[in-house]
């Protein structure tokens, strides 16, 4: 693949934010009929660089040329006039549109508007590469990954030939990843340049055939995909050696703490978000909770948390003489005040979990604040709180007095979840903690889990990472369509089997 | 393809934060800049030297003790209602209604002076005037934070109705209480008697007035910052969803919120009608329930930094009456200078968060 000509050159790029350098002297190469993997931590500045070549920001200094001529590309228009086009991590679509209109939307043509000549131009296009996209379709009755499909339909449909993928898989299914990848090797074999920009190794050796790692927004080096592995690549990307491997203490004295008995959850507009649910949780065990985004994880912590209305069922918490709560009805106010110390680290971090524009030290007291009968606010006890976690946690910040939407992701998710250990709890629940994180941080999240299991703490973990859910917890429950699809030891469950459960209730054993 | 290759002309990035030294250095320039826009269309406009324009707008506003007087009342009131107009803003609930919540305070301290200024003792009279000011102000901020609590109604569409229904209503009582009949005007309350006239303290009769607000002051900052309810304030404007998460109870928070906003606009209309005019007309409360939503935004919610705010507003509204009968101008003309300033005030923000690249030729 190397005889191909490069489509792309990007020669010593720099992008400045603030005091923030996201890319400094990064030169790059994109060749046709090729798969680059863009890899690097987050924050590394692989979204910077790629933006930069779909026109959305403009760089610094440095120069990009395409097909040996030097280019200036001001915006997204500019970019598809070159035949870039860029598929974000956030999907841009119309959602009372349908997929035709969504593909147009935007577009210039000569004439009248003719949908259905653009529909057999969509279809056209979906033949050639293997997508399957019904133009009349609206985008609200679409699954997440039908809508990628468009968006990806929607860049081919303007021309491009060259793809770029912000981490086009963190919402995807294991299926319905092999199946973009499957789409990606046809056009890549018929000479399409694509990157995807991803942190997972694994993609990467699926599906790349040139890797290049960027790291605090410098290039690190490139190398092809087969030539290398998943250490190698790991090490280039961190700067230093880490390990790979995800602890998994032994359980012990593992004793029921919550049991959730025929729970049924419909959302404010009717539909059924948990169906029949029932499972215990127990102390001192890591519950992983798996399924497709949206299958019911949300409402199911939600309820337990006291923040979702529930239809019917029970949620029943036993405390470590024996004496049962029921928890179903209560507010979260309640529910502290009945003595349950239960701690939610939420989906939303800084939508929910933690006021963005407040500083550390008043996050730090969102949910002890009412301490004392004073009616003023005691700040001495969080800023001790605030400092001992920036300590013990490694966050970086230049201060507890920073506003917390200024860090990091992987900063803020300590800050929430350093937060909710230091409440003492004897449940906490997680949802998509390591979304976003960094490999360092991800591990530092993992280790503070496995102390919290040890403590006797009942840890409920809703991942979207597989291997991750795999590796950590000690017991799985599968939803799907928020009904329980099955539990399944950890210790012996299989990827396919888990990811079978997740789109079929009871998985592979019920097609038998 | 085109073949273009030259960067775009300019590009605008994002700024760290700045030192304060920094920010207010931008500002002045920000300030300076638009002295010298309001000299050139003063030239332009009136033919007039604008030195000599300036020095009259300065004179307007501090010339003699009894206008500095006037000065430090109107800023009084003017800073009452965006300390009142606060707490709500704080909490993202956008209350338009300050101009109504004045006027039906003002309202019930008329109503009381009116109504039972010969039949009680002045200091009780003037506690009942007080209660029922606050009491009306809260309540008619009360209707729409129900409203927005339980049913998560538009809370600036509704607040701003709300002042054209208080309008109607001074309207109405103007005509039942008309002194003489058929003047369709209130006239002075209690002239004789002066039966719940605030009295005067210290120099002026305006100096309780600005002890009250300057109080007042001190206790938001006080509340808004170091209070618990200051904090379910603000973390509720930040996201409901993390104050229903944090258990707050986020329709009480929005309730008694505004109870607090009505309340200090009914006050401000107690101190307009029982301390300074003695009258009640529909235009008392003079756009001050809008023109303080800006004094609010200008000192970014700090009740300090509101105290400048507010008086920058009051200088130039107070220098522009007199320029207009000093010059012969009209009344618009001091405030298309006041609206430059700002103008330049506000965008000098702007060049403090972002800054401006060219192409490097």
């Amino acid at each position: 693949m190397n005889n191909h000509p490069a489509a792309v050159k990007m020669r010593n790029i720099t992008k400045v934010f603030g005091s923030i350098t996201a890319n400094s002297e990064v030169s790059l190469d994109i060749r046709r009929g090729e798969i680059l993997a863009l890899l690097g931590e987050n924050g590394s500045g692989k979204t910077t660089l790629m933006n930069m070549l779909s026109g959305i920001y403009y760089p610094d200094s440095g120069s990009i040329f395409i097909d040996d001529r030097e280019v200036s590309i001001g915006s997204p228009k500019e970019a598809y006039a070159y035949g870039i086009g860029m598929i974000h991590q956030h999907f841009k679509l119309v959602d009372v549109l349908t997929a035709a209109e969504n593909i147009v939307l935007g577009l210039k043509e000569e004439g009248k508007l003719d949908l259905v000549k653009a529909g057999q131009k969509i279809l056209k296009i979906c033949e050639d590469y293997g997508f399957e996209v019904d133009p009349k379709q609206k985008i609200y009755d679409m699954s997440v990954s039908q809508k990628q499909t468009v968006e990806i339909v929607k860049v081919l449909y303007r021309g491009a030939d060259i793809l770029i993928l912000d981490e086009p898989t963190a919402v995807l299914t294991p299926q319905e990843t092999d199946k973009l990848f499957a789409v990606l090797r046809n056009m890549r074999d018929d000479g399409k340049a694509i990157v995807i920009i991803t942190h997972k190794l694994h993609e990467v050796e699926d599906l790349s055939d040139r890797v290049a790692v960027l790291r605090k927004g410098k290039y690190i080096g490139e190398m092809m995909t087969k030539d290398t592995n998943s250490q190698e690549m790991t090490d280039m990307m961190v700067g230093r050696s880490v390990s790979l491997n995800i602890e998994r203490p032994k359980v012990e004295n593992a004793h029921p703490r919550i049991q959730v008995k025929g729970l049924s959850v419909r959302s404010s507009d009717g539909i059924l978000k948990l169906d029949d649910v029932s499972f215990t949780a127990n102390a001192g065990e890591i519950l992983g909770i798996a399924g497709i985004s949206g299958s019911g994880q949300k409402e199911l912590l939600e309820s337990i948390a006291g923040l979702q209305k529930a239809e019917k069922g029970s949620i029943t918490y036993i405390g470590d003489d024996g004496k049962e709560t029921e928890l179903l009805g209560l507010t979260p106010l309640a529910i502290s005040e009945m003595g349950v110390s239960l701690s939610f680290v939420p989906e939303d971090r800084l939508g929910m979990g933690l006021v963005a524009n407040m500083d550390l030290t008043d996050n730090m007291m969102l949910r002890s604040y009412r301490k004392g009968r004073s009616p003023f606010t005691d700040r001495k006890g969080p800023r001790t709180l605030a400092q001992s976690v920036v300590d013990e946690l490694e966050v970086v910040t230049p201060g507890i007095s920073t506003p917390v939407r200024r860090l990091s992701g992987g900063n803020v998710q300590k800050v929430l979840v350093g937060r909710e250990i230091s409440l003492n709890p004897t449940v906490l629940m997680t949802a998509y903690v390591v979304r976003g994180l960094d490999i360092n941080s991800a591990y530092t999240i993992y280790r503070l889990l496995n102390e919290q299991k040890k403590r006797g703490v009942s840890v409920v973990f809703v991942g979207e990472d597989l291997d991750v859910v795999l590796a950590l917890c000690d017991r799985i429950l599968v939803l799907c369509g928020g009904k329980v699809s099955g539990i399944v030891d950890g210790r012996s469950a299989e990827k396919n089997e888990v990811g079978m459960m997740m789109t079929k209730l009871g998985g592979v054993r019920n097609e038998e | 393809m085109k073949n273009k290759t030259k960067a775009p002309l300019f590009h605008i990035t994002k700024r760290k934060m700045l030192p304060w030294h920094r920010r207010w250095f931008i500002r002045l320039i920000g300030i300076l800049l638009s002295f010298v826009v309001c000299a050139i269309i003063t030239m332009v406009m009136t033919g007039l030297n604008p030195v000599e324009v300036a020095s009259s707008l300065v004179y307007g506003a501090f010339g003699t003790p009894r206008k500095c007087w006037i000065l430090g009342q109107e800023v009084a009131i003017l800073l009452c209602v965006a300390l009142a107009l606060t707490p709500a803003f704080r909490m993202r609930f956008w209350n338009l209604g300050g101009e109504g919540q004045i006027l039906v305070g003002g309202l019930a301290c008329a109503a009381c002076m009116i109504l039972i200024g010969d039949k009680v003792p002045n200091g009780l009279l003037i506690f009942i005037m007080l209660v029922s000011s606050v009491a009306a102000g809260a309540a008619w901020a009360l209707l729409p934070a129900i409203c927005k609590a339980k049913w998560n109604t538009n809370e600036t569409l509704f607040t701003l109705m709300m002042n054209y229904v208080g309008i109607q209503l001074v309207a109405y009582f103007t005509i039942v209480w008309e002194v003489p009949k058929g003047s369709g005007k209130i006239g002075i309350i209690n002239q004789n008697t002066n039966a719940g006239w605030l009295p005067q303290v210290g120099p002026s009769k305006y100096f309780l007035n600005i002890l009250i607000v300057l109080a007042l002051t001190v206790i938001i900052y006080i509340y808004m910052r170091y209070s618990k309810h200051g904090y379910e304030i603000a973390v509720v404007g930040e996201s409901e969803n993390t104050a229903r998460y944090a258990g707050i109870k986020v329709g009480k928070v929005i309730i008694r919120t505004l109870l607090l906003s009505g309340a200090l606009c009914g006050l401000a209309g107690f101190l307009l009608v029982g301390g300074t005019n003695h009258t009640i007309t529909t235009t008392i409360a003079g756009g001050r329930g809008f023109t303080a939503v800006m004094v609010a935004w200008l000192a970014k919610f700090n009740p300090i930094g509101m105290i400048f705010s507010s008086l920058l507003l009051v200088f130039f509204s107070q220098g522009a009456s007199e320029i207009s009968t000093a010059f012969s101008l009209n009344h618009s003309f001091g405030d298309i200078l006041t609206g430059i300033i700002l103008f330049f005030i506000i965008g000098s923000e702007f060049f403090i968060n972002y800054r401006i690249h060219f192409r490097k030729s």
